[in-house]
């Protein structure tokens, strides 16, 4: 009797694969993922999403990354994404190191770990990678038994909260210095040197590297920074962040990585443009991706194709800050819309300015009926519309609903969020009477036969944060108290609406939001919370069902860190940023003037209309070198 | 034309569930360019149906899929097209025509056309095997009543699984069984494999025995004389 091969040649034995939730998560060897001999490969990275499988798999900059490395021949890069508390407890009882889905070898082993940091509830989440891989927390701890420990993407825009966790943060885009550092890497083994002269080497020989280890802080007595210099010679001051130029011919995953269990972005997804030309005052992506950079049509077309035709899916979607700013997005989507049909495949359009080519577009690709149409005013009147900078006015936003009206959605989801700077109660009724308008507007526009059902309306509002390299960076962030009580407003003044019962009002968990301010606005001190807070049991912070708040608070207060110092503080002009340090691009000076801009409620146009003096030009293309609108040529 | 597709499924895919598979293939149909016939409506999708689900952990020889395709070219060129694109761990072993419906009559589709499975039970741990037991599968078959706890909706029940054990016996050192794989009376493997552990005093460490899905039957005879006949035979090559 022939029988098929059930030999275990994974990390975790059947026994324990059986009895935890989604197996699937740790087994590897999904659809187009890439197996290397490591006999024939000089090095070992590791690339690390700090979060669950579904999650980690959805992350557009993994698969890019994976791609890149993987092209080069002397690289195998394999995945690791934090096991669910269910398996990490079991890791921890058995002693089973933490393992690479592809190769199922110890992390340990390998010559680089790399962390993508894209939101700062993740922070735990990186001790227990390390913590379960066997490397010592601290960078300060480690030998040259472990790999080198990596940390790139928008947190790394201001790394300090984490610094000392990590041997060394590439900030910017990944596409362009890693095959320098990698190079690096590999002269400076031949050459016999040690962890310490690879990282010093870095810090001065490749653009991008930020080694903490080498920098100094010193404190005024306010608490504030006083100083934040190289400790030796050689090592820059300032770290300017990477990035691509020619998006067209950057290295993307044609044929991704795609999960057997269901991730949560299952879909093909097709990058048009990074950076956005809107400079909301509140945006930290908006800022820290400048300027933006579009990708040709063409090049477009070719990778939707080859992407639906390497994995098979049966969905794409578009993925930018704003895809109605790409130039050429009705183009696009006409030719989507084409194949799609053929190919029987969905088009997902997200972040679409809703306007009448947009519903088009949506109601030939949707379900009018099942779905709803999305808007993000932001703040509840046009005066905190302007502070924040977000174009959008009332008039638009009732435009666009009347027209979805009579294209017969009946579903409208509204974004706020509370505790914007110089809000006033006024504004924040603004979000129910916005909201109440709409409603009535629904009632003017449709007439009863034509009805779809009762309209819907669900506001949503979260808590504004304040974040690095924004104008509002300066800015103080509310209490836990006055978040609630904004919340506890908002609910109130929905209620005092006519229209009310149509009117769904959700609102973020307040606590959460405090500790996000905290690490957004952090310096090297509180790495020090985030390590106790992870000796105290406190993981997957970004889950409602693992966040331990009481937690926290116990560890801030047994290292004597006050969170108002971080979030409530007003800043003042001169004081020095925990990540000043950084070059992002634009600078401090026209931050700055924004702020004051802000102030006074005043707009600045976006980057197509007129320069604002970001800063941002100076790499040299994008759309500070297209033709401005109006202007001459 | 409706095609019926077997395929085996191991090695680490054991670990994949029964909707990772489906999910799996609506992909990999895709990737290997095969005409599937979707649904009609506003959001069309393939039209596909699985015999019976496999539980995690275990391996299989016999899994069936059927699907509906608008355009072919034959047999072996769609076997080849599908193999191409599987990982490790799934391999397609044979694509059948299904013949169409005789008119008036209900069309069966594979899910509900199973009526029994083929197991064989190997121990995991090398040097281990059934070996010695041959002598009692006699025995065992020869009780009246051989009782089993069964999960359902309510709760557990005691129940009689021995008129749903159709075959067993030793063979290369695995437990073999033909047992009732039927919506009404679908025994799990592991409830056989215990009675008869049971019955032969044995025990075995937790997750310490594989399963292997050997074969999916239809009943093409009479409630008097039932003939059943792999899946796969109610298709022709094309």
């Amino acid at each position: 009797m022939q029988l098929p091969d059930f030999k275990n040649r994974l990390a975790l034995p059947d026994r324990i694969l059986l009895s935890v939730d989604k197996p699937a998560r740790y087994i590897g060897g999904e659809v187009n993922a890439v197996y290397k001999d490591p006999e024939r490969v000089n090095i070992r990275f590791v690339m690390c999403f700090p979060d669950v499988y579904e999650i980690g798999m959805s992350h557009l900059g993994i698969q890019i990354l994976y791609e890149m490395f993987n092209r080069y021949e002397d690289v195998w890069c394999e995945r690791v994404y934090s096991p669910w508390t269910d398996l990490d407890r079991i890791m921890r009882e058995e002693k089973i190191p933490l393992f690479a889905l592809e190769s199922q070898d110890p992390v340990r082993e390998f010559d680089f770990l790399g962390i993508t940091l894209q939101y700062e509830m993740c922070y735990t989440n990186i001790l227990q990678i390390l913590d379960l891989a066997g490397i010592p927390l601290l960078s300060k701890d480690r030998g040259d038994d472990v790999p080198i420990v990596i940390g790139g993407g928008p947190c790394s825009y201001n790394p300090e909260p984490i610094a000392p966790f990590f041997d060394l943060f590439y900030v910017g885009e990944g596409e362009t210095a890693y095959r320098q550092l990698l190079d690096l890497y590999k002269e400076n083994r031949a050459a016999g040197g040690d962890r310490n002269s690879f990282l010093r080497r870095a810090a001065r020989e490749v653009p991008g590297m930020y080694v903490p280890s080498l920098y100094e802080v010193t404190y005024h007595k306010d608490g504030t920074i006083a100083s934040f210099l190289p400790k030796e010679p050689g090592v820059p001051e300032k770290v300017r962040k990477e990035i691509v130029m020619d998006l067209d011919s950057a290295p993307y995953p044609e044929k991704p990585v795609i999960a057997y269990t269901k991730a949560v972005q299952d879909r093909v997804v097709l990058e048009i443009q990074r950076g956005c030309i809107r400079g909301c005052r509140f945006c930290q992506a908006g800022q820290i991706y400048r300027p933006v950079r579009e990708k040709r049509l063409e090049t477009l077309k070719r990778t939707a194709l080859a992407m639906l035709e390497g994995t098979g899916q049966e969905e794409i979607s578009l993925n930018s800050l704003s895809s109605s700013d790409y130039s050429h997005l009705e183009e696009l989507v006409d030719f989507l819309m084409e194949t799609c049909r053929e190919k029987k495949v969905n088009i997902s359009l997200p972040s679409l300015r809703i306007d009448a080519f947009s519903l088009d577009v949506m109601g030939k690709v949707q379900d009018v009926k099942k779905s709803s149409l999305t808007f993000a005013p932001e703040a509840g009147s046009q005066r905190l519309r302007d502070v924040i900078n977000k174009g959008l006015t009332e008039e638009a936003i009732l435009q666009g609903a009347a027209l979805a009206f009579a294209g017969g959605w009946s579903r409208v989801k509204l974004y706020f969020m509370l505790g914007l700077p110089t809000e006033t109660e006024e504004d924040i009724r603004g979000i129910a009477e916005l909201c109440n308008k709409i409603v009535a507007l629904y009632y003017e526009t449709v007439p009863k036969e034509k009805r779809n059902g009762p309209v819907q309306i669900v506001a949503s509002t979260s808590f504004f944060i304040p974040k690095p390299f924004t104008p509002f960076q300066w800015a103080p962030m509310c209490t836990r108290e006055e978040f609630l009580q904004k919340a506890g407003l908002t609910r109130h003044a929905v209620h005092e609406q006519l229209n009310q019962k149509r009117i769904k009002y959700n609102w973020h968990e307040a606590d959460v939001s405090v500790l996000e301010g905290v690490f957004a606005r952090g310096d090297r001190r509180v790495a020090q919370v985030i390590l106790r807070a992870y000796q105290k049991g406190c993981l997957y912070d970004a889950w409602a069902e693992t966040f331990r708040y009481d937690l926290w608070l116990a560890a801030f207060e047994e290292c004597q860190i006050d969170i108002g110092f971080y979030t409530a503080r007003e800043r003042g002009k001169e004081e020095i940023f925990p990540w000043d340090f950084l070059d992002c691009g634009v600078n401090k000076a026209y931050l700055w003037r924004e702020w004051e801009r802000a102030q006074r409620a005043e707009v600045s146009p976006n980057c197509r209309q007129s320069c604002q003096g970001c800063g941002a030009a100076r790499f040299g293309g994008g759309v500070c070198f297209e033709a401005k609108e109006g202007a001459a040529g | 034309m409706k095609v019926r597709i077997k395929f085996s499924k191991y090695g680490a895919l054991r670990f994949i569930g029964h909707l990772d598979v489906m999910r799996f293939f609506q992909k990999a149909l895709r990737r290997a360019g095969i005409d599937v016939a979707y649904t009609t409506g506003f959001s069309p999708h393939q039209i596909m149906t699985f015999a019976s689900p496999l539980g995690m952990g275990l391996c299989s020889l016999g899994e069936y899929m059927d699907i509906e395709v608008c355009s072919w070219q034959s047999s072996e060129d769609m076997k080849r097209r599908l193999q191409a694109v599987c990982p490790a761990g799934i391999d397609i072993l044979s694509v059948r025509a299904l013949p169409d419906p005789v008119p008036n009559r209900k069309v069966i589709s594979a899910m509900a056309s199973v009526a029994a499975a083929s197991y064989a039970v190997v121990w995991k741990e090398d040097g281990r095997s059934f070996d010695g037991c041959q002598e009692l599968t006699q025995g065992f078959l020869a009780q009246e009543e051989i009782g089993a706890l069964k999960e359902t909706k309510q709760g557990t029940t005691k129940v009689n699984i021995r008129p749903g054990i159709y075959e067993l016996r030793v063979e290369d050192g695995a437990l073999v069984f033909l047992v009732d794989a039927s919506s009404s009376g679908n025994i799990k493997p592991s409830l056989v494999t215990e009675a008869f552990l049971d019955f032969a005093g044995l025990s075995v460490p937790k997750d310490g025995l594989q399963y292997i899905r050997l074969e999916i039957y239809t009943d093409q005879g009479s409630p008097d004389q039932p003939r059943l006949v792999p899946l796969e035979e109610m298709g022709v090559l094309f």
